[in-house]
């Protein structure tokens, strides 16, 4: 699993799906991080992007617009976006906002 | 509409996080950064961006832009119409496919377009564009309900507001930079001036040439060093510039006479103080001890000055400071009856009358910004030029100086008989 604060950019993740931890700074502008690391992984072939809702317990305005710029750059590279274990709530809110037409729902 | 509980207060969230976001006046780029997250967010909005009118080059200049690729043009230039229309159209978000007919929108069709364009909002505010955001499809792929363009008219009002506000404080700032410009020009004219006139102060006596100018510099070498602040400096130097304005009312031959003068001759003469005080209390000065220091520029701690007669701390401090470069000029410069004294005696001179004619401690400020220059410690060398290369040349003046700085006393005999 990789979390932001263990993301290196030269790890070797040769056709691995790359897991990111979205945690809690997803909510935060300093989430725009997870972007650019998905952009990362997207430029070194990667084509699967795994985020992991496992400690995020709530998803604001900021963390969704992260998200959708998640799922734009994984578009534009026919990469697959898969989010895991996303709450309840968090789905509820994915589905009406949309969000879940884009990516994969995973437990 | 929404049809959970989950996604209106998503909504609200947003909005109410977004008023927090428009108050933060430090940095506006990251303001409508995350302006642009929130309401990105608020609806799944899958591209957007906000732009910053510049009502003089009527252009859009992108400001925060989100999956516009870097194809999208930076500035976006409106026309009359275009302007007229949206001011017209107020916030209103509007249909970018039902706008063509503007001039805009067939302009920038191809960016609008390729990136999937759907709404424009301009942002007015106060009758006044400030700005317009651009936002794209929405991630349900569903078209932007009537409820959906309310909440972004709600959010649109706060980031109009914010740029609002950013311009108002640019504008502010523009006008204090042109202000203080125009104080600065002020501020040097009325330096050019009082040199202007201090030189004309000078012609009146041929021996003195140049007197009223130098008193100026001693006195803005004193208040360096006593620690004083740009403008009290130039201050101090303004007072010694002027210090003897009021000799323009005294004859020329008394002035120019190549002997020691008589009584009646001396009397004339010493009226001068008063007559510069007189001339000087009407201008209204930056400074306003400028006529004090004219007045009081021969008053004498000991009391037995001119023209009342002060004691110690009855005399304004700049006088005392202008009193100290006045007497030092007229020692260490040629008189019609005397030739300039040596440096040396000179400053033994000084030491000997700290405490009666001049303050002790504005002895000492002076006798250590001529030791830092003797040392090579300043660098625009100020003694040498007004005194001369050799005259700061002499035999021991260092050491007499030094002496002058270790013996004299922290403050005057009659300011410490005055403060028990």
């Amino acid at each position: 699993m990789i979390s932001l604060d263990e993301v290196r950019t030269d790890v070797n993740v040769d056709n691995e799906p790359a897991i990111i931890l979205a945690g809690d700074y997803l909510n935060k502008i300093t989430g725009e991080k997870i972007e650019r690391e998905c952009r990362k992984y997207l430029d070194q072939g990667i084509r699967e992007l795994i985020v992991d809702f496992s400690q995020t317990e709530i998803v604001n305005s900021i963390g969704v617009s992260i998200l959708l710029g998640v799922i734009d750059s994984a578009s534009g590279a026919g990469a697959r976006v898969v989010f895991s274990d996303v709450n309840e709530d968090t789905v509820e809110l994915f589905e009406t906002l949309g969000v879940t037409k884009h990516v994969t729902l995973q437990n | 509409m929404f049809e959970n509980k989950h996604a209106l207060i998503h909504t609200f969230g947003a909005l109410a996080d977004l008023g927090q976001a428009v108050t933060d006046k430090n940095n506006f780029q990251e303001t409508i950064k995350t302006s642009l997250h929130l309401i990105s967010g608020a609806l799944a909005i899958m591209r957007g961006g906000v732009a910053r009118y510049s009502r003089y080059a009527h252009e859009l200049n992108m400001v925060a832009a989100r999956g516009l690729g870097d194809d999208f043009p930076l500035s976006l230039t409106l026309c009359f119409e275009d302007e007229r229309q949206f001011l017209a159209n107020g916030l209103y978000p509007i249909e970018v496919r039902e706008a063509k007919a503007l001039p805009f929108f067939q302009v920038y069709d191809p960016s609008l377009e390729s990136t999937k364009i759907e709404l424009f909002v301009p942002l007015v505010i106060q009758s006044e564009i400030v700005g317009a955001l651009l936002l794209g499809e929405k991630a349900s792929g569903l078209p932007y309900s009537s409820y959906d363009k309310e909440i972004i008219c709600a959010m649109a009002r706060h980031i109009g507001v914010a740029i609002s506000q950013r311009n108002l404080l640019a504008e502010i700032a523009r006008q204090s930079e042109e202000n203080r410009q125009l104080y600065e020009s002020l501020r040097h004219t009325y330096r050019d001036t009082v040199q202007a006139f201090a030189a004309a102060i000078d012609c009146k006596d041929k021996y003195t040439e140049g007197h009223s100018v130098r008193v100026g510099k001693y006195s803005e070498i004193i208040a360096t060093e006593l620690g004083w602040s740009d403008e009290e400096i130039e201050g101090a130097a303004v007072a010694g510039y002027l210090h003897d304005v009021g000799k323009l009312t005294v004859e020329r031959k008394i002035i120019n006479a190549p002997y020691r003068i008589d009584a009646k001759e001396s009397a004339e003469l010493n009226k001068h103080p008063a007559v510069g005080f007189e001339i000087l209390t009407p201008i209204h000065h930056p400074y306003a001890d400028v006529p004090l220091a004219a007045k009081y520029h021969h008053e004498r701690l000991d009391g037995r000055g001119y023209p009342d007669g002060l004691h110690d701390s009855e005399i304004p401090y700049i006088a005392k400071i202008v009193t100290l470069a006045d007497s030092f000029d007229a020692m260490t410069t040629d008189r019609p009856y005397k030739r300039r004294r040596p440096a040396n005696e000179v400053f033994e001179d000084l030491q000997g009358n700290s405490g009666k004619q001049f303050a002790p401690e504005l002895v000492t400020a002076f006798f250590k910004g001529i030791l830092k220059e003797l040392a090579g410690e300043s660098k625009d060398k100020k003694f040498r030029k007004l005194l001369g290369r050799e005259y700061m040349e002499s035999e021991g003046l260092a050491r007499v100086v030094q002496s002058g700085v270790n013996n004299l006393a922290p403050t005057s005999g009659l300011t410490a008989i005055a403060a028990k």
